[in-house]
């Protein structure tokens, strides 16, 4: 995303090449432009754009990508973090 | 006010057998803009179920899934109304629906098409061939202006009683309740909570750091300082002092919630940035309130 860049070297997005079929599912889904086919398989390019919103990781046929996605909100992580401790009983996100 | 439509399928002029089919969420708003696109032309409009919520945030928490996918094409009789097997879907509905079970569960093929509604008659129009720039997300002035409210309208739950303390205190601590008084309280409480909710948010691109916290903390720092100018004879250093720590503390509180609005940043690099700032925000708020009881002991 132009103009547009969060804090590097943190998302949790990880791609097991051997596994890749290269089917391109990765590369139509991802709305920040992480990956490229190369040579018939996947890639990542820009890890650091990566939003885990877990697009990838859900629609890749052979489970070659794994993300620890979810919603990148603070309020919605205050609210997990209170529900964890019990301060409040829903533990869903923001939106 | 009801926000839902029916979920089901919807026809869209006079769609035959070889119609393109289009999901949307059973939001009213992403329903009545998708229809309003594709106005003219002959399309089926599957509606999911998503209990109101738009097909980005219900794909984050799953109801814009692959079972109402399977569950709403069976229900409708999706394959004997189409000759073709073939769904066409919101770009930001894959984080909750997998392509390739879908088809296995119904014999559908899942295209993801575009990101905006706005971009379906170019991309049916381009032999439902994506372009770059269909496929890219946006977060333009205006896309982050509108999303301000939101952050607005849910501090005024904290921000108005925390204002009207601050005045009632401001009045019964010897000053009185005039408008000279109690107006820089009033337009402080004001101007940090806009600081960090509209004015960090809009800057966002230009800010110096990717932190969103140090953004907000930023727009903070210029507000206290131009309200330390405006009143520069009238401030104790006290006074400034607490300026300095907590405009900028909320502000920056304020600019962090806004994570959940932009459509970029990840849940691990909210997380790090939640651990390193917010116990940063809390002390400099708990000396703010050390010096604000010491100034009114000494």
């Amino acid at each position: 995303m132009n103009g547009f860049t969060y804090l590097a070297n943190v998302a949790t997005l990880q791609l097991d090449r051997e596994t890749c079929i290269g089917c391109g599912m990765c590369v139509e889904v991802c709305p920040h432009q992480v990956f490229a086919l190369e040579r018939r398989k996947a890639e990542v390019r820009s890890l650091d754009n990566c939003m885990e919103c877990g697009a990838c990781a859900v629609n890749c046929p052979v489970s070659a990508l794994t993300v620890d996605a979810g919603v990148g909100c603070a309020s919605g992580l205050i609210n997990e973090w209170l529900a964890s401790i019990n301060v409040r009983k829903t533990g869903s996100g923001c939106c | 006010m009801s926000y839902l439509v029916p979920p089901g399928l919807y026809a869209i002029g006079m769609p035959g057998a070889e119609a393109p089919v289009v999901v949307t969420a059973n939001y009213k708003m992403s329903y009545d803009i998708v229809r309003s696109e594709l106005a003219g032309r002959s399309v089926w409009l599957l509606v999911l179920e998503t209990f109101g919520i738009n097909v980005w945030c219900a794909a984050g928490k799953g109801t814009f899934g692959t079972d109402e996918v399977v569950r709403r094409v069976q229900a409708t009789g999706l394959d004997s109304v189409v000759s073709h097997r073939q769904l066409l879907l919101p770009i930001l509905g894959a984080p909750g629906v997998a392509a390739h079970a879908v088809a296995k569960r119904t014999g559908f093929r899942v295209r993801y098409a575009t990101i905006r509604a706005q971009d379906l008659p170019a991309f049916l129009d381009n032999g439902m061939v994506a372009t770059p720039a269909m496929r890219q997300l946006t977060f333009t002035v205006a896309e982050r202006l509108i999303l301000t409210p939101i952050e607005l309208v849910s501090s005024v739950k904290w921000a108005v009683p925390f204002t009207v303390a601050l005045v009632l205190l401001t009045g019964l601590s010897g000053l009185g309740f005039s408008l000279t008084t109690l107006l820089p309280v009033i337009v402080a409480c004001v101007g940090t909570v806009l600081a960090g909710a509209v004015v960090a948010p809009v800057l966002l691109p230009w800010l110096p750091g990717k932190s969103f916290a140090v953004k907000g903390a930023e727009v903070g720092f210029a507000w206290a300082a131009i309200l330390t100018w405006w009143r520069s004879e009238g401030l104790a250093w006290h006074d400034t002092m607490i300026l300095f720590l907590a405009v900028p503390a909320v502000s920056a509180f304020l600019s962090l919630n806004f994570t959940g609005s932009t459509p970029f940043t990840s849940r691990s690099g909210v997380k790090k940035e939640m651990r390193l700032s917010l116990p940063v925000m809390a002390a400099a708020l708990v000396v703010a309130l050390i010096v604000w009881c010491a100034g009114r002991v000494f």
